[in-house]
């Protein structure tokens, strides 16, 4: 079976790891704690990909039919 | 948890008070006035109460577990009562509970298949003892093997069962043992769940509950009697079974098979389960919904004199209400006045609270002397009058212009007056509806209420961002009329229109007539309620769409110009000023705000008011006539279309017909009537539109979009059309056929609920047993719509209702967990944002261009 990048695939949104300082922005930005994110699992197959782990932050960029594009963070948990 | 053992059935001695060891017992609660709770010492309103019990004499089966009592039964062995399960299925079954239970979720599954496994052994696995069929006989008997099972033997199998088999069964054998669901102890509830009532003649009046009591309790006793005296087994099962009886009625009074427990006057009783369930319950009557104070209600009518903002309250309601006032160094002489009023008199005072916390009822007698005693910091109740801040809704509250805060002005009569322009946000009419009305208490309450809740603040719907309150019915006909064409309007007509309205300058008339009086037109009438500097254009409603559009030279008057707050052409229509459409007031109120927006609605309505009398309006029967040669076409058109129907079924029966692709061949034929006889339906109308002009006022408030359409009016004058049942022609019958006045398998026109009479000719009588079919179908179709459409509300309420948008722009839920990042995404409210559409820049452009040259 071919393997493909899920990234490449039209259905699937950008998925973008955070770095530590990053998230650490983003959640001061918007006054919260990661534990008042929405969830992912690690096991998430776009998680996967991009090496995401417990604890880390994944901002994901999706069309939104309001506004052409809207941002999302997500925090991964097991 | 008991404070009394209950052992006599009399509740209270010859002097009134309550006996020891009854049913009243003083040491369970206190309803009495002056009397002290012997078990916390509290007063009554102080005492919750507290519960006593009743010692049984035999167990007794409580109903609520009638039917998991039956599983436990077929699942154990009848001599070791062990769960018949091999020890390796116990272990794997647990596991699957403990991890749903850890999980917070159900564990009903996984036991019903713990007890159909049990169920199927035949011989107990442990003790290998074999076991009997055990049938139910509703609804509380045990049969094993034709032999009955007492309860109480029911009770010794039930206390055998190990700990660990009871938590393969789903339960917690230290909180819940199976034996438990027979009951040896009766809790009796604290006399404050079940006050007596002294009557006006002196009798007592016991609760329905301790009515129930005292029989479970007389029972109990004669029980005990005989068994001590040795009675023979046959009146000991028959009171057994009697005591079970009262205590599953006092449990629940509906258990089907069991006869409902009756008062000595025949009423069935209210007993333990009847008091929590359904819609007049503890829950959904006591908890979920409680009725308030400070609130009337009362039928609503109209009356288009007042502002959309305001809403008309009968003078009994007025004086039955009030607003609480503070007494302070600036107002008190005010106050004085108020509370000199008594009241009686309106606007008075109904109560004056003191510094201490003392409420003085005030009436015509005291009135005089409190208004002396009256200090700085004392509270008074004052009635509702003229101006003051209220809630008004309809149920059902469906979205948030259910509720809306209206400005009170005191009318004679009893009923809530408001104006029609208002009605499609609470979707109300006048048909008997009735309404509630809130007066807020505090002064927070009152400043949300008039800053948030106003009605000029809900013009603009959350829902499309357009307006939902504006003209309706005659409000639109009334604008129709006066600004179709140029209608010219002398002065005395101009004098009339607005003797209603605030301001006014007349302009200059357009014109002199022959005889030199001025005229003025109706477009300039409705120019003068609109703002100055407003510009829009815009098609009317009955526009039809030309392919070359030509603006304002357009023949039907249906493309408006507004230049500088002036009608320059067009006429003002539903869409220009329509509840839910008006792009004028949708206009007005986002360039110049809410209270020029409901000035606005306010000024149009009254004009449109005056508009119509003066053009007078009404419709009548013979505005459905048309002219004989319009019924003799429509007859033509009929003619045809049936003989074309017979050639289609010709067609059919002789093989010809061609199948459509993708249809079968009686498919192809159903729609090809079909579509004939629609056709025909259509031009009948076109037909009748031709006889049907401006000069029929059932055309008028079609077009203006008033009401009706033009489709109701041709099935009127001209042809109702084919009945349908789910969008087929009419099929069902006995025989092949619908009716008895049809031959089998006829194919026809007639035969199929097509009805070629016009409601005014009048349906003959097959055509309107049809008409009858179809319009059940619509009947039934809004009733499970509505239904339906209610309960997926109240699901999406129910889930959605703690979610908040921050000030950040973020949505989140009571946890302050994220929902979303940006509100809708891009963090707009619907009812602020104007359309995003291209126009708007170059309506910018347009007034800054026009800016720059003044």
């Amino acid at each position: 079976m071919k393997k493909f990048a899920l990234q490449d695939h039209d259905l699937v949104p950008a998925h973008i790891l955070l770095s530590p300082e990053e998230s650490e922005e983003m959640l001061k930005s918007y006054g919260v704690d990661s534990a008042q994110l929405p969830k992912i699992h690690v096991t998430d197959p776009v998680v996967k990909e991009i090496g995401g782990k417990v604890g880390d932050v994944v901002k994901i960029i999706r069309k939104s039919y309001t506004s052409g594009e809207s941002v999302f963070y997500r925090l991964v948990i097991d | 948890m008991s404070v009394v053992k209950i052992i006599t059935a009399d509740t209270y001695d010859d002097d009134g008070f309550p006996i020891e060891m009854g049913l009243m017992d003083p040491r369970l609660g206190v309803i009495d006035p002056g009397l002290r709770c012997r078990s916390c010492g509290g007063r009554p309103g102080e005492c919750p109460g507290h519960f006593g019990h009743i010692d049984l004499i035999a167990p007794v089966i409580h109903v609520g577990f009638a039917k998991l009592i039956r599983k436990i039964l077929r699942g154990i062995c009848k001599d070791c009562s062990r769960l018949m399960l091999l020890e390796n299925e116990k272990r794997m079954y647990l596991e699957q509970i403990e991890t749903l239970v850890r999980l917070g979720q159900t564990t009903d599954d996984i036991v019903n298949k713990v007890f159909g496994e049990a169920r199927k052994h035949k011989v107990c696995p442990y003790c290998g003892s074999p076991q009997l069929e055990i049938k139910f006989e509703r609804p509380l008997a045990y049969v094993e093997d034709g032999h009955k099972l007492t309860p109480a033997d029911i009770r010794d199998r039930f206390e055998k069962v190990p700990d660990d088999d009871i938590k393969v069964m789903g339960m917690n054998p230290d909180t819940a043992r199976p034996e438990w669901m027979l009951l040896t102890v009766l809790p009796v509830p604290p006399v404050t769940m079940r006050p007596s009532i002294t009557l006006e003649s002196g009798q007592r009046s016991e609760d329905d509950l301790t009515h129930k009591l005292v029989d479970i309790i007389r029972i109990n006793q004669r029980f005990q009697e005989n068994r001590e005296a040795g009675a023979p087994q046959l009146i000991i099962e028959d009171l057994w079974e009697l005591l079970q009886y009262h205590i599953t009625t006092f449990l629940d009074n509906t258990v089907s098979g069991v006869p409902p427990a009756r008062h000595r006057s025949g009423r069935p009783l209210k007993t333990l389960s009847q008091r929590l369930k359904g819609k007049e319950g503890r829950f959904r009557g006591s908890l979920s919904g409680k009725r308030v104070n400070f609130s009337a209600r009362t039928v609503i009518s109209p009356d288009p004199n007042l502002s959309i903002n305001e809403v008309g309250v009968p003078m009994e309601i007025a004086m039955e209400l009030s607003v609480p006032l503070v007494v302070n160094s600036r107002n008190i002489e005010v106050m004085r006045d108020f509370v000199r009023r008594g009241s009686d008199k309106h606007p008075g005072v109904n109560y004056v609270t003191r510094a201490d916390g003392r409420r003085v009822k005030i009436t015509d007698r005291n009135c005089e002397e409190v208004a002396e005693q009256l200090e700085l910091g004392w509270k008074i109740d004052r009635q509702l009058m003229d101006g003051d801040i209220v809630l008004f809704n309809r149920q059902p509250s469906l979205h948030r212009m259910s509720i809306m805060s209206h400005k009170v002005i005191v009318m004679p009569y009893k009923t809530f007056r408001l104006n029609p322009a208002v009605c499609p946000p609470y979707n109300a009419d006048f048909d008997g509806d009735e309404m509630n009305m809130h007066v807020p208490q505090t002064e927070e309450a009152r400043a949300e209420a008039e800053i948030l809740m106003r009605v000029q603040e809900n013009i603009l719907s959350p829902r499309f961002g357009g307006p939902i309150i504006g003209g309706i019915h005659d409000y639109v006909t009334g604008n129709f009329l006066l600004t179709h064409g140029d209608r010219r309007i002398n002065r005395l007509e101009v004098m009339e229109i607005f003797k209603k309205l605030p301001h006014l300058e007349l302009p200059d008339p357009r014109g002199y007539g022959e005889d030199g009086e001025p005229y003025w037109t109706g477009k300039q009438m409705f120019s003068l309620t609109l703002p100055k500097g407003l510009n829009l254009d815009f098609k009317a409603s009955f526009c039809k769409n030309c392919d070359q559009c030509k603006k304002k030279e357009c023949d039907d008057d249906a493309y408006i110009v507004i230049r500088d707050g002036e009608i320059e052409s067009g006429t003002i229509d539903a869409a220009a000023v329509g509840a839910f459409k008006g792009k004028i007031t949708d206009r007005v109120i986002k360039e110049y705000g809410p209270t020029v927006g409901a000035g606005f609605i306010d000024g149009m309505t009254q004009m449109a008011i005056r508009g119509i009398m003066l053009a007078g309006f009404s419709f009548g029967i013979d505005d459905e006539d048309i002219p004989k040669e319009a019924v003799d076409q429509i007859q033509d058109v009929l003619n045809s279309a049936r003989e074309n129907v017979t050639k289609l079924i010709e067609a059919y029966e002789a093989g010809e017909l061609e199948p459509l692709p993708g249809r079968t061949l009686d498919e192809t034929l159903e729609m090809r009537i079909m579509q004939t006889l629609g056709k025909a339906r259509d031009s009948t109308g076109t037909i009748a539109g031709r006889y049907l002009g401006l000069d029929n006022s059932g055309v008028v408030m079609a077009v203006s979009g008033a009401r009706g359409s033009m489709l109701n009016l041709t099935q009127m004058a001209a042809c109702v059309g084919q009945q349908s049942v789910r969008g087929e022609r009419i099929r069902r019958g006995y025989e092949g056929r619908t009716l008895p006045h049809f031959r089998r398998g006829d194919l026809g026109a007639e035969a199929h609920g097509f009805v070629q009479s016009s409601y005014k000719g009048g349906l003959n009588p097959t055509e309107f047993f049809f008409h009858a079919i179809g319009g059940r179908e619509g009947l039934v179709d809004t009733a499970i719509r509505t239904s339906q459409s209610g309960y997926l509300q109240r699901r999406l309420i129910n889930a959605l209702q703690d979610l908040e948008v921050q000030y950040d722009g973020t949505v989140k839920e009571t946890r302050g967990i994220i929902v979303q990042f940006n509100y809708g995404e891009d963090g707009v409210d619907a009812s602020k944002r104007d359309y995003a559409s291209p126009e708007n820049v170059h309506r910018i452009v347009q007034r800054v261009l026009r800016k720059e040259g003044a």
